[in-house]
């Protein structure tokens, strides 16, 4: 505040403000993991906001320079760890494109399921998350509980939980077990349902709609700028999804909508999530009951060693274009140079773009809308 | 000497302390039910379905380290707890939970104004504890609650007064003395206020819902923005003081609800005959139901809604609720002048 009155020099000037700089983070309980975000205040309303990051680097990509091609796999799982399948199947597919692997169709049907119910897990996370930082806590609980039954799915599939290493380049180490195709069914009817119970305690609700819509608005052309990529490119009206534009896994093969925002605020974006767990449903009832026999690994040599040269190939995680560039000089056994796109960093950019002139409550829902995991933005 | 110091002193030593331990298990009440909204079961451990956690949190707190950060402002940090606290527990002296001698401490004819005054020095607890913390989130916190508790101050003291009008007496006991003789065409006496000051009782609802700092208004606690909010920077037994003065003030506003708008230790509708065998409870059992049925609600607003943000906050606050409360009081006058 300034003020030019000849009066400022004795009364007013008791009155000076300034500018508060808040650390928030990287403990806090709303940063999703340890993001540090600085934020200049004027009052509650955000002037800037710096996002600090590297609270959790562990130099995967370095390290996978010194690993031989399958172990990398079990590293991609330490990268987006609330989405490992997602990871896994990029980078196995990235390393089947450098060595032209055939992967048999079974396993690619199998792969798609895996992602989508990893899909269907990290969108839990963030609904229950998002809601819990704006205030709805129940929401939370309702979500991890079905996550628990898509996790429980996973383990019953590769034994793990969280860092599954569920596949292999060229395939998948494991068939499914006996019967595990009908309980993913019988989850997908059972999720349906629940999907609506989330929706009823939030979608139509003043306070949900107040905090939400045109919250962190941004236009096509800005999202695409600054590259984003996934639900909040999508949210933004932008067409874009690796799964229909470059079709990998088992994608091609099947029926589903990308669905897309209008206004490109955090209303939006949770929209498309929300509906993306119902297309995912769609595409996993597709995967199981076309689900091909056959068998579940290619040939691929024992010691692999893919030619000279270098190669891009992305998914769509849940968190939106996940992709690997991956250099091999033809003579060893691990890559030259391993470097990942990760959605969650991409999308972060975004952050002080979409908080100037917000309060520091909307802060915390956009953190939560662009869905980001530490892990990954680190790596 | 009897009847002015012994007897009240050992009122006020029995209210406090049934307070106090109401608290603690209100604490117990809301984990359960929230829990129980979320498909969890709550604290299972301490005793038979963790009944016992209302003693063990208590136990907890106090044996924990009392830490003063170091550039807090030692004074105003010690005093601020116990500023919050004293006046939710004093506005108890003047609530009473029958008609007649021992279940008063004292019959103060403004009784409402008293608590009306009363609780809103508490919030000086809270704008003082965040201030001398001398940290950024307690600060914003003690911003938040300043303007949030006096706003919202007014708009549930405007809607208080369309009920006196109603009652004719600021006396607790007179407002439900009304109740009980305040006689409506074809419905006859003993109708709450409740019905007939419905637009009052979901204003003091929701203002109550923040004064008291309770979701979908606990901005200045707001957990995941600031972090705790004003109390960031207690630990301890003056963290505790705070706890135990939200959960009183939440007690006492429960209090005040139950006794002007549902007729306080009156059975329900005591214009039914048939509904008679009802007053063999005592009125006390009835009051403590009602106050229970409140806090019930208070708790399951909190499992269902998120967060108001602080401007949208302070539109309801001046925009929706004063506009309203004036309303309310003005027909509420009107109509008193055409009924007499």
């Amino acid at each position: 505040m300034t003020i030019d009155t000849p009066r400022a020099s004795t009364s007013a000037s008791a009155f000076d403000t300034d500018e508060l700089i808040l650390n928030m983070g990287p403990q806090h309980p709303s940063t999703h993991g340890v993001l540090r975000v600085v934020l200049r205040l004027d009052g509650e309303r955000v002037i800037s906001a710096d996002c600090v990051i590297g609270y959790v680097h562990r130099g995967i990509e370095k390290l996978c320079e010194n690993r031989d091609w399958t172990q990398i796999i079990l590293l991609t799982d330490r990268m987006d760890y609330v989405a490992a399948a997602s990871s896994n199947l990029g980078y196995c597919e990235t390393v089947e494109k450098l060595m032209q692997v055939e992967v048999p169709r079974r396993a690619r049907y199998i792969r798609t399921v895996l992602a989508e119910l990893q899909r269907m897990a990290s969108h839990c996370l963030w609904l229950g998350t998002h809601a819990m930082d704006i205030g709805a806590m129940t929401v939370l609980m309702y979500a991890f509980r079905e996550r628990e039954l898509i996790l429980d799915l996973f383990e019953e599939y590769c034994g793990a939980r969280l860092t599954y290493n569920s596949m292999r380049i060229g395939g998948l180490p494991l068939d499914i077990p006996s019967g595990w195709d009908k309980r993913v069914l019988a989850f997908c009817d059972l999720m349906e349902p629940k999907l609506d119970e989330y929706e009823d305690l939030l979608t139509n609700n003043r306070i949900w709609l107040g905090r939400t819509r045109d919250v962190g608005v941004i236009s096509g052309e800005d999202a695409i700028s600054l590259g984003l990529c996934g639900p909040p490119l999508r949210g933004s009206g932008v067409s874009r999804d690796v799964r229909k534009d470059e079709p990998n896994a088992a994608y091609d093969e099947f029926e589903f909508d990308v669905p897309l925002g209008m206004r490109g605020d955090t209303y939006d974006r949770y929209l498309i999530r929300m509906e993306e767990f119902k297309q995912s449903i769609r595409i996993i009832r597709q995967a199981i009951e076309g689900l091909p026999e056959g068998p579940v690994m290619g040939k691929v040599p024992r010691l692999l060693k893919p030619p000279a040269g270098e190669t891009y190939h992305a998914v769509e995680s849940p968190k939106g274009e996940l992709g690997y560039f991956i250099v091999s000089d033809g003579r060893s056994t691990n890559p030259y140079r391993l470097r990942v796109r990760p959605p969650s960093f991409c999308n972060l950019q975004g952050l002080s773009r979409l908080v100037k002139g917000h309060l520091v409550a909307d802060v915390v829902a956009l953190i939560g809308t662009i869905d980001i995991v530490l892990g990954e933005v680190d790596r | 000497m009897l009847e002015t110091f012994a007897i009240p002193l050992l009122q006020a030593v029995v209210v406090v302390n049934s307070v106090l331990v109401a608290v603690t298990f209100l604490v117990l009440m809301e984990r359960k039910v929230i829990a129980w909204a979320q498909s969890r079961l709550g604290p299972m451990r301490v005793g038979p379905h963790g009944i016992l956690q209302a003693l063990a949190d208590p136990i907890k707190l106090i044996l924990k380290e009392d830490i003063t950060p170091t550039r807090a402002d030692r004074w105003v940090f010690t005093i601020a707890p116990i500023m919050s606290l004293v006046p939710a527990l004093v506005v108890f002296s003047v609530v009473p939970f029958g008609f007649e001698f021992p279940y008063w401490i004292s019959n103060i004819n403004v009784g409402l104004l008293f608590i009306v005054a009363v609780t809103s020095i508490g919030v000086y607890g809270i704008i003082l504890g965040g201030w001398a913390s001398n940290s950024k989130y307690p600060l914003l916190s003690s911003l938040r609650a300043s303007a949030q508790l006096i706003s919202y101050e007014i708009a549930v003291t405007i809607t208080l007064v369309s009920v006196v009008l109603t009652s004719g007496t600021l006396n607790l006991i007179g407002i439900v003395e009304a109740q009980r003789d305040f006689e409506l065409p074809l419905l006859g006496t003993g109708v709450w206020f409740a019905f007939t000051q419905p637009v009052a009782l979901v204003l003091v609802f929701i203002g109550g819902l923040a004064e008291t700092n309770r979701m979908p208004f606990d901005l200045p606690e707001a957990e995941t923005e600031l972090t705790g909010g004003f109390h960031t920077e207690y630990s301890g037994m003056r963290f505790s003081m705070f706890f135990l003065a939200e959960y009183a003030n939440i007690i006492v506003i429960s209090a005040v609800i139950a006794i002007m708008f549902f007729g306080g230790w009156m059975p329900p509708f005591s214009n039914v005959a048939a509904l008679d065998f009802l007053e063999v409870i005592p009125g006390w059992i009835w009051l403590i139901s009602k106050v229970f049925f409140v806090l019930y609600m208070f708790i399951w607003l909190r499992a269902t809604l998120p967060r108001y943000r602080y401007d949208q906050l302070m539109n309801i606050g001046w925009k929706v609720l004063i506009p309203i409360a004036l309303a309310n009081l003005v027909l509420t006058a009107i109509m008193k002048v055409l009924v007499a």
